[in-house]
């Protein structure tokens, strides 16, 4: 069980510090491998929940195709970093206390989630309930429909994708 | 110490205020788009939790709805932003104001 929660503190702490590295990043090309180091460390958070097949899919479709798609559009449109501004004015700051505000009503809800005692089955995070055969029988099953619709908006999302990037305006 | 739920919640917490901070502070459209990923990363975190601590795989079917979503979302934003920069040439998001006139 140690091994199993400093797996998780390595791989949250990195999470952590990937994302704050999005934002303080200066160029867009660095926030993008931030945030792909972000995702691989959430892939493995998934793993240490045994949740193997959304941790596999996690770094087959956000890590693989989503930021080789944002990667590519970076390299394509060929952008500096934008100026840092000079002046901090009050965005910025608004935006952060804002931010602190959302944190804190987050983490108090949590905190006060504490005492409700969700009753989690015996034994917690089983292999079982992640594995591609659990979540496969009920993908094909009873969200078959649910299925058929995410293609139609992936298909949807592809043309218009491609609708958009090849229009030119005026 | 045990890792319990309550720990991805936090986490969860933590990196969906990042994306939230990120879209409030960042001026560039792509880095906008990153960290609205990084927000729906966090929501699945927690869904992924909840689903694994109930034993119920409904959340992991969400989750995987939703990476699909974010997937669609990702094409069709990078898509506005390579037009939008074809005509405005920047994806500073303070120079791009086309409904404002």
């Amino acid at each position: 069980m140690a091994l199993a929660s400093f797996t998780f503190f390595a791989l949250a702490i990195i999470a952590v510090a990937s994302a704050v590295g999005v934002l303080i990043a200066r160029s867009p090309i660095y926030s993008a491998l931030s945030l792909i180091l972000n995702l691989l460390c959430v892939a493995g958070l998934y793993l240490t929940m045994n949740a193997s097949f959304i941790g596999v899919i996690q770094i087959l479709v956000y890590a693989g195709a989503i930021m080789v798609l944002v990667l590519f559009v970076i390299m394509l449109l060929n952008l500096d970093a934008l100026p840092s501004p000079r002046d901090i004015g009050w965005g910025p700051v608004a935006g952060f206390l804002f931010g602190v505000v959302v944190l804190m009503q987050l983490l108090y809800v949590i905190l006060v989630g504490f005492d409700i005692s969700l009753e989690p089955a015996t034994p917690v995070m089983t292999a079982e309930t992640g594995s591609a055969e659990t979540l496969g029988i009920m993908l094909f099953t009873e969200y078959a429909l649910h299925l058929q619709v995410a293609a139609i908006l992936l298909l949807a999302a592809t043309i218009g994708a491609v609708m958009l990037a090849q229009r030119s305006f005026e | 110490m045990e890792v319990a739920l309550d720990w991805y919640l936090a986490l969860s917490a933590v990196m969906f205020t990042i994306g939230v901070l990120g879209v409030l502070i960042k001026r560039n459209a792509i880095v906008l788009l990153m960290c609205v990923e990084l927000m729906l990363n966090a929501v699945n975190v927690a869904l992924v939790g909840f689903s694994q601590t109930l034993a119920d795989p409904t959340g992991q079917m969400l989750v995987f709805f939703s990476i699909s979503v974010a997937a669609a979302e990702a094409a069709i934003g990078l898509a506005i932003i390579i037009a939008l920069f074809r005509n405005k040439r920047t994806v500073n998001i303070n120079d791009i104001n086309l409904f404002k006139h």
